[in-house]
């Protein structure tokens, strides 16, 4: 009996070791699709560099564009903010979603980088953030005209994976309704989304 | 090719720990003694090819080698070179072959000062340690290459090293913290072996001790550096966060605290045997659940992003191997018959056990404030965070329980103490630390009856220590002729817990008597707080290596008399365009003023009203000189003559048996 005393300190090991193996894979990683073919989640926040001006969801462009969460802090945004530039350029419409930041940050930001936004909100308590389930900076998610989002990539969007994962679903959305070709999309395509 | 050769010197290091891990214990079960003496000189030369790691890592961040990926992600050209070094350990690969370093550090000093060691003894404790370096090389080579290239395309320039790291406080916190969290890996090795062996008396304590005091006094000094690096560098003048990441370090100092407590009965007593094994294995346990968690990101918020479940899943995996095999060993192993011998209630034996009921008490008390998110998580109950009110809820009146009861112990003997000479001891210290409390806050501009209380457990804490000394010397034939007779790991003892009254009433006298204003302030404009008075003389703009700043000017000065200028900045570093509130302190032995520059009230006119805020820190020093006088105490009573003493007693039974031969 005395010897199984001495066993206590292990069980009592082993029952938190199964709780962290539970805890690594409730990740936050495991969220974000959830939001996948959802609609965008109802916001009202500041829009950056202009705090009287409230933007909402009814504010998001009335064609498939791109929400893009950034922040001045988040040291990767730096390096995806120039090809954000170019995307611009060429015409993809970007909305920013400025996470837990500093507004005049954000704003010495954009001027100094460039401002590939059509605009950004300014998500200071991270809310919308947690609402679209995002678990760090940057990401980005396609979303089409009736506003529902179709793809979400985590971290840095460069031109490879805008052109192997965004542009080719980025360009059917604009010409075609989603339930129009949704059927006949190459799993690889879909399943890249996740 | 300097990064391949560190990669390779890795590759030879895990090679190396394998032979380390299993050639001296397989020798010291079949008695070969060529097996056993194998030890020495391979946890010698784990420690070579991992220095040899290292190094060829710090080349490739001084010369700015951005072909490496990590190299990339954490320096700059234009960062100066001292932190081009620190930035070594600025991130997870690297931290992690720093602890690797540490950890063969820490091997290779048992090989070289364990010679006087029970050959048998020397060759398990070589060989567990060999295996928990195992443990970290593939965790290294597997999940967190620090040499892996960005070939064929490397960026023209590094991300650089996160600006809050930009310190010279970083520069040492990370090497004592590691050197505390690995050197209980040391004591954890005494214990397996003890448990392999089956001689669990007296003798695996008493070379364990050393040990772990050392260890000790390294976690001690790295928390420190890391609370007074926040207080200075976060800007807000806190100095401890009940963060997940200081929790992490907090638990298995105050295991370690119990442990080294804990041996001392088993050394001297042969009592608590099994608990001080069990302490021994959960203090370095913790350090490795410190690791998973902080490198897991299962704790984190979530918006945190560095979380990468290979390296999580690795560290559980690990941890599991580690721990479960220890504690099964342990189930199996320790003596369950408890001791014959016998102690009275008022024996030093009583207080000990108190001291460490306490302490794992408050180490639970933190752990489960640290997990609860994560149950809760598991649970389904939602996304909650524990905050500094739980923790102060249950820290603060076991902390007092825990002093007084060591004000009461100091004065204890062994077996039995008579209550009469117990009671004597304690009055005088008693009635002292009572004067005192009774009479410090009137030296502030409020009485207090929180700090009365506060005061009075760190004073009696005080006085029963130089109250023991004072009796101790007594008989001798003057003081100092008494005080050289004592032992050095009596002062050590004495060091360590005035070192702890003294944090003590830094943290009551800070808590209490600071003064904190939020005010703006334009140039001209004066402000008095707990009576200095602040000038502000306006905002300038300041250029460092790597950063541009606005730099605040104030001038303070008491009653007409100037006392410091001050001069807080706003940085703004070129590589990140991160903005840092670098805060400016005058320190004093009473008191610190804090001043920290907010932001302009309008943004566009720098030159205008700014937010500014002033701090008076009561007594706030006394926190870390407590802790650095606590690890001054550990450094100490290593010092002690006994443990030579069992040296020389060792070589001339040596020499005795070879002339007998």
């Amino acid at each position: 009996m005395s010897r199984l005393k001495l066993f206590f300190p292990l069980i009592i090991f082993v029952a938190l070791a199964l709780l962290f193996w539970r805890g690594l894979f409730l990740n936050p990683q495991e969220m974000p699709s959830a939001l996948l073919n959802k609609p965008v989640p109802e916001f009202s926040l500041d829009k950056v560099a202009d705090n009287n001006q409230v933007m909402q969801k009814g504010d998001l462009p009335k064609g498939p564009h791109l929400l893009n969460v950034w922040a001045t802090w988040c040291v990767a945004c730096r390096v995806e903010h120039p090809y954000l530039n170019a995307l611009a350029e060429e015409g993809v419409p970007i909305i920013g979603v400025n996470l837990k930041d500093d507004d005049s940050a954000a704003i010495k930001w954009l001027d100094k980088f460039h401002n590939p936004y059509l605009f950004s909100v300014a998500d200071r308590d991270g809310r919308l953030a947690l609402d679209l389930g995002v678990f760090g900076a940057p990401e980005t998610f396609l979303v089409d005209a009736e506003g529902t989002i179709r793809c979400k990539h985590v971290g840095v969007v460069d031109a490879k994976v805008w052109q192997t994962k965004l542009q080719p679903l980025y360009e059917k959305l604009k010409s075609q309704h989603w339930d129009a070709f949704a059927g006949d999309l190459s799993d690889s395509l879909v399943s890249r989304c996740q | 090719m300097i990064p391949e050769l560190g990669h390779f010197a890795l590759i030879i290091g895990l090679l190396l720990s394998f032979a380390l891990s299993v050639l001296p214990i397989a020798g010291s079960y079949s008695a070969r003694p060529l097996w056993m003496e194998a030890g020495r000189p391979l946890a010698l030369g784990v420690f070579t090819f991992v220095s040899i790691a290292f190094a060829c890592l710090t080349i490739a961040f001084v010369q700015s080698d951005f072909t490496v990926n990590y190299v990339a992600q954490n320096s700059n050209s234009i960062l100066p070179v001292y932190y081009k070094v620190t930035a070594v350990w600025g991130g997870h690969e690297g931290s992690i072959l720093l602890w690797l370093l540490i950890q063969a550090g820490w091997a290779a000093a048992v090989a070289l000062f364990g010679r006087q060691l029970p050959p048998e003894l020397l060759a398990r404790v070589l060989s567990v340690l060999g295996m928990v370096l195992i443990g970290f090389f593939l965790f290294i080579l597997l999940t967190s290459n620090p040499f892996d290239r960005t070939l064929p395309f490397p960026p023209m320039e590094g991300s650089d090293l996160n600006p809050l790291l930009q310190d010279p406080g970083m520069i040492f916190h990370p090497p004592l913290l590691y050197m505390g969290y690995v050197g209980f890996s040391v004591a954890f090795a005494f214990a397996i072996a003890a448990l392999l062996g089956g001689q669990l008396d007296a003798v695996w304590a008493r070379w364990a001790r050393p040990w772990t005091a050392v260890a000790w006094a390294f976690l001690t000094l790295g928390i420190a550096l890391g609370s007074w690096w926040a207080y200075y560098e976060l800007g807000w003048g806190g100095w401890w966060f009940w963060d997940p990441v200081e929790n992490a370090s907090l638990m298995p100092w105050l295991v370690g605290t119990a442990l080294m407590h804990s041996l001392a009965v088993t050394e001297k007593r042969g009592l608590f045997k099994s608990w001080t094994i069990l302490l021994a294995i959960f203090a370095f346990s913790l350090s490795l659940l410190g690791t998973f968690l902080v490198r897991s990101g299962v704790i984190t918020s979530v918006h945190a992003f560095a979380t990468d479940p290979l390296r999580g899943s690795f560290i559980l995996a690990f941890l599991a191997v580690v721990v479960g095999l220890s504690l099964l060993l342990f189930a199996l192993r320790a003596p369950s018959v408890s001791a014959r011998s016998v102690f009275s209630f008022r024996s030093l034996e009583t207080f000990l056990l108190g001291n460490n009921i306490l302490l794992i008490l408050i180490m639970a008390m933190v752990l489960t404030g640290t997990l609860y998110p994560l149950v809760a998580d598991a649970l389904n109950l939602g996304k909650i965070s524990v905050g500094a009110p739980f923790f102060n809820l249950f820290f603060v009146p076991l902390m007092v329980l825990l002093c007084l009861l060591l004000g009461m112990g100091v004065h204890a003997n062994w077996k039995d103490s008579r209550w009469d000479k117990l009671f004597s001891a304690w009055r005088l210290p008693f009635l002292a630390a009572l004067v005192v409390a009774l009479v410090w806050p009137l030296a502030f501009d409020h009485y207090h009856w929180g700090a009365v209380l506060g005061i009075f457990v760190g004073a009696w804490v005080f006085c029963a220590c130089l109250a023991d000394i004072v009796a101790k010397t007594r008989n001798a034939s003057s003081f100092f002729a008494g005080l050289k007779r004592q032992r050095a790991s009596y002062y050590g003892m004495h060091f360590a817990h005035i070192g702890l009254a003294v944090a003590v009433l830094g943290v009551v006298l800070t808590t209490v008597y600071s003064v904190e204003k939020d005010l703006r302030m334009g140039a001209g404009d004066s402000y008095q707080v707990a009576g200095y008075d602040f000038d502000f003389g306006g905002v300038r703009l300041a250029q460092g290596p790597n950063y541009r700043a606005f730099e605040g000017v104030l001038h303070v000065s008491k009653n007409g008399e100037p006392v410091a200028e001050l001069y807080p900045q706003k940085r703004n570093y070129f590589s990140g365009g991160n903005t840092m509130t670098e805060a400016a302190i005058d320190t004093g032995l009473f008191r610190d003023i804090y001043v920290a520059l907010g932001e302009p009230l309008d943004r566009s006119n720098p030159s205008g009203d700014w937010a500014v805020r002033l701090q008076y820190k009561a007594f706030v020093v006394w926190i870390w000189l407590g802790a650095l006088l606590m690890a001054i105490g550990g450094g100490i009573s290593v010092a002690d003559k006994r443990y030579r003493k069992a040296k020389a007693a060792r070589q001339a039974s040596l020499s005795g048996n070879l002339a007998t031969a």
